[in-house]
Formats: structure tokens, sequence, C-alpha cells
């Protein structure tokens, strides 16, 4: 058997072995015109309206998991955090730190991943860059995308917008990214039928700010999950909000593994779904439209923003009529012993 | 389950009524303080009723000294350490095996299992594993102990800070701490001890000892069985957890923990040096010894200064009652080991029950 092929420094020299890469790997999985130029920079026309303009770096061990790997990651990451801000995501750039060494064959799968992604999402990669770096200065590949959308009409967003009586809208399921990286990591090895959410959130959000007026804010509750968005919220917005337990909707396998590991799925991230602040008229509308969408199934009325007492806190109701309060969570979770 | 909730309350404001005075319960585990506070429990309780989280969380109650002496094996270049999760926070004299992970010769593992399959991919390295906790996690170090003394392996080495529950138990009751009033004892150990083991607190102490899981609603059922029988004067030995508990418990699991390791006094924090309470490893494992081996003792450590860690596992004051809480000791800066693991009291105190 001979040995696979793998990524040379000489992959992100400038030279030959670049350009084979290039022409072979990369160009056919993402053919548009603006990309085939290999300008130094996209030209790009864009629809009238307010530019939303984002970047994000991807790096996640391992590189493929339940649900998704880094490539699909690094599309709809990007497309959700202009599809939170109310755009309709258009352009990605899309750069690679690869690592020496990495099989080429890897390197296929996670460029295919991104280009069906994009395809999946209606945007379109329109400039980008390689770059090799030394075996052991990378975790195999590091991806950087930048996204660029542009707002919908009439959409205005803001946490200085949200008033106490609104609601809190969540799309689905919580904490099913964080727990199935986690169990897949090395050192977890349990059976469990986990998956990632990773999905790219901009034909929902697009129906939903199109349909329904009243949303007054909305965020992607990635690293820190729930808990640390509702606590950005009440951060900015000097409001309380107070979610019912029962409400908040968890996998029964992504509550277990959680316990197990004595996580809080408040705490653990999420990369297919979005938190959203609206209106109390519109929320019960919100709510059928999200349902209606194959990616809002699950969507749930978890709480509502209410007047602060003395400071302003995050509270929840629990399933057995206790109150607790959901803390900003410290970054990262810790494994417990038993 | 709300109706039994209500029951449960009921029995506890009736009871709590008719005693008339304050009653402390003290809840052993570290997982039954988290589950309490993430279920809001205690916003249930009426205020003459007092939970005290006891010494029950495995990283909080080993001492500065066992700390210290895994910072300077941290600190050796010939040493890989293989630690739980939660031990990687907690500071030593002189900082954490976070701050030491930056060297790269420390590894977060989730089982026995993995740090000796450390050992078996880095045979140039001594992998030292930090074995703490108490009954439940114990087999599992002896496991893989043995399974070490089978292969052969000779570059695996245990720092055993294992620790018994019912030597803590008396220690509090024979003066330490006289305002516990009953214990809510702990699930996971009880699988492993049985239920029959705290036997002995009651009969002994005359103290009420309920069993519990870590489902809410049980938590609230074993505080009523609890106020129930301080209600009634009596003390008794109940377990709600019969699902898996046994009167008996886990016979293989206590023969392999007396297989390869015997109690020895050791050192815990906040309670001091307790008598046969710390499980040393037998004779014939003894090449397994990390103490041994690397010449590093368990003694009695230098606290952080101003830290009240020691209290709050005694139940002797509530984290709110230490100047340093949520003041310079947060969980993104701990001073204490209770502000580390998950199952801290003063962590869960900061995550679940602080109202500034």
């Amino acid at each position: 058997m001979t040995d696979p092929e793998r990524i040379l420094l000489a992959h992100g020299g400038g030279g030959q072995l670049m350009s084979r890469l290039i022409h072979e790997h990369i160009l056919p999985r993402f053919h548009n015109e603006t990309l085939s130029e290999l300008t130094d920079a996209a030209s790009l026309t864009l629809p009238a309206g307010e530019i939303c303009f984002t970047t994000d770096s991807y790096v996640v061990k391992p590189l493929f998991f339940r649900g998704g790997d880094i490539g699909k990651l690094a599309v709809c990451g990007t497309v959700n955090d202009l599809a939170v801000s109310g755009a309709k995501p258009l352009f990605l750039s899309l750069a690679l730190i690869v690592e020496e060494g990495l099989e080429l064959a890897v390197l296929d799968r996670i460029l295919q991943s991104v280009s069906d992604a994009a395809a999946a999402n209606g945007v379109s990669i329109v400039t980008g860059d390689t770059k090799t770096v030394e075996r052991g200065s990378a975790d195999g590949i590091f991806i950087n995308t930048a996204g660029i959308g542009v707002r919908l009409p009439n959409v205005q967003l803001g946490l200085g917008r949200v008033q106490a009586g609104d609601k809190v809208l969540v799309s689905g399921t919580l904490g099913d990214h964080g727990m199935t990286i986690v169990s897949q990591r090395e050192g977890i090895r349990f059976e469990s039928q986990l998956e990632s959410d990773c999905a790219g959130l901009a034909g929902l959000t697009c129906r939903l700010f199109e349909s329904v007026p009243g949303i007054r804010f909305m965020r992607d509750p990635t690293r820190g999950g729930l808990a640390a968005t509702l606590n950005e919220i009440v951060e900015g917005s000097r409001l309380s909000v107070e979610i019912l337990e029962r409400e908040i909707p968890i996998r029964p396998e992504v509550q277990a593994a959680a316990d197990m590991l004595g996580f809080d799925v408040l705490n653990a991230a999420n990369e297919g779904k979005f938190v959203a602040v609206v209106s109390a008229e519109t929320a019960d509308e919100c709510l059928r439209v999200c349902r209606s969408h194959e990616l809002g199934g699950h969507a749930r009325l978890v709480g509502e923003i209410v007047p602060t007492r003395d400071v302003p806190l995050v509270e929840m109701r629990t399933k057995i009529g206790g109150r607790r309060i959901v803390q900003m969570p410290y970054g990262r979770e810790l494994p417990r012993i038993c | 389950m709300l109706d039994r909730i209500d029951r449960a309350r009921k029995t506890i404001e009736e009871a709590c009524e008719s005693i008339g005075r304050q009653i402390t319960v003290m809840e052993v585990c570290g997982t039954h303080t988290v589950s309490i506070f993430r279920s809001g429990i205690r916003s249930l309780l009426p205020e003459r009723l007092k939970l005290l989280s006891g010494p029950g969380c495995p990283v909080c109650v080993t001492d500065q000294g066992y700390i210290d002496a895994v910072m300077q094996l941290a600190d050796r270049d010939d040493c890989l350490i293989a630690t739980y999760g939660d031990m990687i926070r907690v500071p030593g004299s002189d900082g954490s095996l976070e701050t030491r992970a930056v060297r790269g010769n420390v590894r977060v593992v989730l089982s026995s299992e993995d740090a000796l399959q450390l050992a078996c991919e880095n045979p140039d390295k001594a992998v030292v594993f930090i074995a703490v906790g108490f009954e439940t996690t114990t087999p599992a170090t002896a496991v893989v102990v043995k399974e070490a003394a089978a292969q052969g392996i000779q570059n695996f080495f245990v720092l055993s800070g294992h620790k018994l529950v019912l030597p803590a138990m008396r220690a509090l009751l024979g003066g330490m701490n006289d305002r516990i009033d009953a214990f809510l004892c702990p699930g996971h150990v009880s699988v492993i001890i049985g239920s029959g083991a705290f036997a002995e607190i009651v009969a002994n102490y005359g103290r009420p000892c309920v069993v519990a899981g870590f489902e809410p609603v049980q938590i609230v059922e074993a505080l009523a069985e609890i106020c129930r029988q301080l209600a009634a004067g009596k003390a008794e030995l109940k377990s709600l957890y019969g699902a898996v508990v046994t009167e008996k418990g886990n016979l293989a699991a206590q023969r392999i923990i007396e297989e390869c390791f015997d109690p020895v006094d050791g050192y815990w924090r906040g309670l001091g040096k307790i008598a046969k309470s710390t499980l040393a490893l037998k004779e014939q494992y003894r090449r397994f010894d990390a103490f041994q081996r690397f010449g590093v003792e368990d003694g009695p450590g230098r606290e952080n200064p101003g830290c009240r860690c020691g209290e709050v596992l005694c139940g002797l004051i509530e984290p709110i009652e230490c100047p340093l809480f949520a003041s310079r000791c947060t969980p993104q800066t701990p001073i204490g080991p209770c502000m580390v693991s998950s199952e801290g009291t003063c962590s869960a105190w900061f995550k679940y029950g602080r109202r500034r």
C-alpha cells in the first residue's frame, strides 16, 4: 500500500504545488466566475441595502464529528452570524491554514463539505487563501471565513429595543453540538446517539424576518450556550430574564451526557440554533413560522424579559417550582470526578 | 411530580413547625449540593430548615499538602500527570495544574483506564494518576493498579488521595460540628458501601440518615423523611434510592478496594488529620505508589491566606460568610477548591444560589 498523499509545506509556497492544489482540489468545488478569475480581490456587485460583514475562525477537535465537520462549521458559523443580524448572506471568503502532513484526502473531504454547505445556504465562496504551517504548529487545519450579506428591509435589531414583557424564543433543542464534541473528544468514548446541530440558519431567519415584525434581538448561542446569550441580553439591556426550565427543549441523550459529565446543558455550545427576543404580541406568530421550517421544528418560547428588581439577572423557574440564577459560564467546563 | 413535591413540602413545613427550632441537615455528597442548587430546592424550603453542604466533594476535601505534591510532580520533566478534569484548576501554594499545563505534561482523563492507556502510549514518561475521590472512584483505581501489575507496566504510578466517607462523618459528629441534626447520605457512595454502612451513625450518634438519589423530587422527599423522623423524635436509617442502592452495597467493588488499599491516617482540608480515613496502596502494590517512587509527601499544607474552605466543608460557615467569596474568589479566579469543582459548595452557591 502506498503512503497517502499529504500536504507539504510547499503546498503553501506559491509555486507549482500550490497551483496544483488550487486548480485540482479547490477551484473545481467552488466554480463561480468571481473566484475562477483568481484576482487578488473579488469584485462584487451587491443589492441595495445595508451591508453586514463578519468574520470568524474555526478550530475544532475532532475535525469530523457526528453531524458535521470543520468545513461545514466554517460556512454555517459565518452564515449564522449574518443571519442573526437580520441579513441575507451572499458571499464568503475561505482561508485555510493547513498543517504539514495532513492527508490530501482529508482536505478534500473538508473542501467538499465547505462546498456543500455553501450551496445549501445559497452563498458563494468568492475569494480565498491557503497557507501551510510546519507540523505541530496547527491542529490539522484551521479555517477562517468572512461573510458579506445585505440586511433585509425593515429589520432593526438591538438590545436597546428589548422591553419588559418581551418573550424569549429558542429555535430548537439546546446543547447538541457542545455535548457531541465533548463526547467525541479524545478520551471520552461512551457510545452515544449525539449529533451536532451544525446548520446554516439563514433560510429560517429570513423567513421569520420577512413574515413577522416585532423581532427585537437575535443571537446564535454558540460558545457559552443559552446561559451566555441570556446573560449578554441582561448585560446589554439592564433588564432581567426569567426562563422556565420545563419549556427548554433538550434531547434526552444530550441531558444524559451532560449529567454524566457534570456539565450544564445551558452552557453547552450550539451551532444551528438562535435565541430571539420578540414582542409579546408577535411571539406566537414567530413560533408558528419557526415550526413551519425544518430547522425550527422544536422551537419554543422559553421565558420572558422582566423588570430588574435589584441587579439584572437571568433566573430560572425550575421544573419542581424552585428558582435559581443562571450565571455567565466560566468558559471552560471541567468534567467532574464522580 | 409536582404533587409529590407539594406533599413532601407540606410534611417538611408541618415538621419544622412542630419542632420549633432551626433544623440543620447536612448533605454529604457534592452531587447532591449541585442538584439542590440547580433545581432551586432551597427556595422551596422553610427558613427553619437549613441545608449544609458537607465534605463530599472529592476535590474540595483534598488537602493542600496533596495538591502541592501534585504540583511538585507536574514540575518534573520525567512525569506526565493524568488527572480528572476538576483537579486542574485547584490552586496549590504556587499555581495550579492549569498554569502548568502549558508545559504539555498534564492530561485530563475521564477514567483510570485512560490514565493507564496514557502510560502505555508514553513509555518514556512516568505517568502519574492523580487518584482522588471517595468509594465511588476508588474501585476504578484499584482495577487499573491490578491491570498494571498483571501487564508488568513499569511507568504507571498512582498518587492515592482516595478517601472514605464514614470517618469524616464520625469526625464531624465527634465534636467538629454539633449542629448537624441529620444526614442526607450520598447516593453514589452508597451504591458501593451499601446503605447499611450508615447504621453506625444512627446507632452511635442518634442522627437520622436518609440515602437519596439525585432527582430533585427524591431529594425533597428525603428531606421530608428526615423532618418526619426529627419531629417524631426518632433516628432511623432509610434509603429512598432502592433502585440502585442495596443494604450491603457492591461487594465486588468493596473486595477490590480491600485487595489494593489499606486505610491509613490522612489529612482532609478543614477536618485535619482523621484516623484511618485515607487509602494507601497495599505493600504488594507499593511499586505503583507515586509518593514512594518520587519521595513526595501528603502532609498538612499551607492554606491560601484568608481561604475558609475548611470551615465551609465542615458546615461551620456558609460560603457568603467567607470574606473572599464572590469578591476575590470567583470561578474565574478561584482561591479555594470549593470554588473550583462543579460540585464545590462555593461554586454551586456562586453559580446558582447567589442573590447579591
